[in-house]
């Protein structure tokens, strides 16, 4: 079943198309992939589908129903949370407070909000840093908070930007279960990414977009094995 | 519970000191330190907690001073149940205002609430049927002696202190703090922005709206010029917040307490007594560079910064 329906979607700047005619689908219970060299219009699509842009032309369909148009709490609300690719910490609060107040959104009680809240912090590993503001947090850990913060609000579906850039191998390590074990809870998960390794590690199909087109889909075996891929992303070696 | 002894210990003291026989000065001073304690607490919550900066609260001081005046200049009302007038009317007018300016983000919300609080006090200027204008409206007092003020506004004071309290504990202050912090951040886990932040300048102009009503009933007396002043009213708010401590529980009483003496006793000065205006913003401008979070936000600064000059002495 197809959890989120990306159909003819179109978006201008001015004269600039920075998504154009795009159409694919992500499947319930997958991580898709997206892929593609800066300035491909991959973020443009994350902002497309939670509602911090409204596209110029075509539709995006959660669960079967049209969601462009509607403001991104409306989104969050429906189930589908992001994390930022510029990490967007809410500094002056600790990082328990980060989480908690996502959790508020399907937990009015504090209570309820707080359990929420516990489960993640140990979920995404954060747990012994709970009272820490967050602006004092190092740059893998301000990327697992993102994630931590979007799992907080209980989505169904789950858009990540480049959560894995910047992180050094052990972070990679550590958050490419965390990726495994939200995929385990059910949670449709689609994700930015440049870290080719990890990407061919989690993802069961991949979606690529160069200048805002797309121009393949498939398993990640099929996309290494696209000439047009390895030709406007990949590189020669990791076709080969 | 720890956390709610302090306030009971602050409450009980300050509920015992009328008995102390102070002079009416005195209990004048402690008055207005309360009022603008309670005018603080609401600003804060909207500016400190929210992070949406209000150059206009006269407008709210003095809707609610005006809701007593103008219920007993027109329908002979004791000037006491502009309280309950005053509430409603507030809301409504925070209401409209938030639901249009609160959409946009970053100055045009400072410059609306600054243009607000100007249009009250030049309608009220203007419209000398309804207000009498710059005559202003007077009122009897219902006592001479200080003591029942005194009561009534450390009530209101209290009402206020609570409900900024449970706001700021509750999932209403989670999500004012996470707006104040990163909108797009705050939007993008859901929060309504443009609703909860309606909510905070609703919630925060009905109490300042309380304040003006208990100012009609106090002073007696009330003109545009003074409850709709910018400088006095609108900036004075602000003062109280930044030299006590945004964001925090105790600063706005700190802070209303020094901006009230300080006004008080800079006044008395000879020759720079008249300037006391431009004083506060010279002491604004200090402030704001050494002690960005205010006294009680930068406490733990400023003690280590004394207790270092006091080994070295």
């Amino acid at each position: 079943m197809s959890m989120l329906e990306i159909r003819k979607l179109s978006m201008f700047f001015g004269g600039l198309a920075a998504l154009h005619d795009v159409n694919f689908d992500v499947r319930q219970g997958e991580i898709l992939a997206l892929i593609g060299p800066n300035g491909a219009g991959k973020t443009t699509l994350f902002n497309c589908v939670n509602g911090f842009y409204n596209p110029s032309e075509g539709q995006v369909l959660f669960k079967g129903q049209p969601i462009s148009g509607l403001k991104p709490h409306k989104v969050c609300q429906m189930g589908i949370a992001r994390t930022f690719q510029v990490v967007k910490p809410l500094s002056r609060m600790s990082v328990f407070d980060n989480v908690l107040a996502s959790a508020f959104l399907r937990n009015p009680t504090r209570k309820g909000a707080q359990d929420v809240a516990d489960e993640v912090l140990h979920f995404t590993g954060l747990w012994d840093d709970r009272d820490q503001l967050s602006k004092g947090l190092p740059l893998g850990k301000r990327k697992r908070l993102e994630i931590a913060r979007a799992l907080a609000t209980q989505p169904e579906f789950l858009l990540l930007d480049e959560s894995f850039a910047g992180l050094n191998p052990a972070e990679l390590d550590v958050s490419i279960d965390i990726i495994r074990g939200i995929k385990q809870q059910g949670i449709t998960v689609m994700i930015i990414e440049h870290h080719m390794k990890v990407i061919m590690a989690i993802s069961d199909r991949i979606v690529v977009l160069n200048f805002g087109q797309k121009i393949a889909e498939g398993s990640p075996a099929e996309i290494s094995a696209d000439r047009q891929v390895v030709e406007a992303y990949l590189g020669e070696e990791h076709g080969a | 519970m720890k956390n709610n002894l302090v306030p009971l210990v602050v409450l009980a003291v300050l509920a015992g000191l009328p008995l102390l026989g102070l002079n009416s000065y005195v209990m004048h001073i402690l008055i207005l330190s309360i009022m603008w304690t309670l005018a603080g607490m609401a600003w804060n919550l909207l500016g400190g907690y929210c992070g949406q900066v209000s150059f206009g609260h006269a407008a709210f001081f003095g809707m609610g001073a005006y809701s007593a005046g103008l219920i007993h200049l027109h329908l002979g009302l004791s000037p006491w149940w502009g309280f309950l007038v005053s509430l409603p009317l507030v809301a409504l007018v925070a209401l409209a205002m938030g639901s249009v300016v609160l959409r946009l983000r970053g100055p045009y919300f400072v410059l609306a609430t600054l243009a607000i609080g100007e249009v009250l006090r030049i309608t009220c200027e203007n419209l000398t049927d309804f207000t009498k204008g710059t005559l202003g409206i007077m009122i009897t007092r219902t006592w001479v002696e200080k003591t029942q003020y005194y009561y009534i506004i450390l009530g209101l004071a209290l009402l206020g202190f609570m409900v900024c309290r449970a706001i700021v504990h509750s999932r209403w202050g989670y999500y004012f703090v996470a707006i104040r912090e990163d909108q797009d951040a705050a939007e993008s886990m859901g929060i309504d922005t443009t609703r909860y932040k309606t909510i905070a300048l609703t919630v925060s102009a009905m109490l300042t709206g309380l304040a003006g009503a208990f100012y009609t009933n106090y002073m007696g007396y009330i003109d545009p010029g003074v409850v709709f002043s910018l400088g006095e009213i609108s900036i004075l708010i602000i003062m109280v917040v930044m030299v006590g401590g945004v964001a925090t529980q105790w600063g706005p009483a700190l802070g209303a307490g020094i901006m009230v003496i300080l006004a008080e006793y800079i006044r008395s000065l000879p020759l720079i007594g008249v300037a006391y205006q431009t004083m506060f913003g010279v002491l604004l401008i200090v402030i704001i560079i050494y002690l960005p979070n205010g006294l009680v936000g930068d406490w733990p600064v400023l003690r280590r910064k004394l207790l270092r000059r006091g080994a070295t002495a």
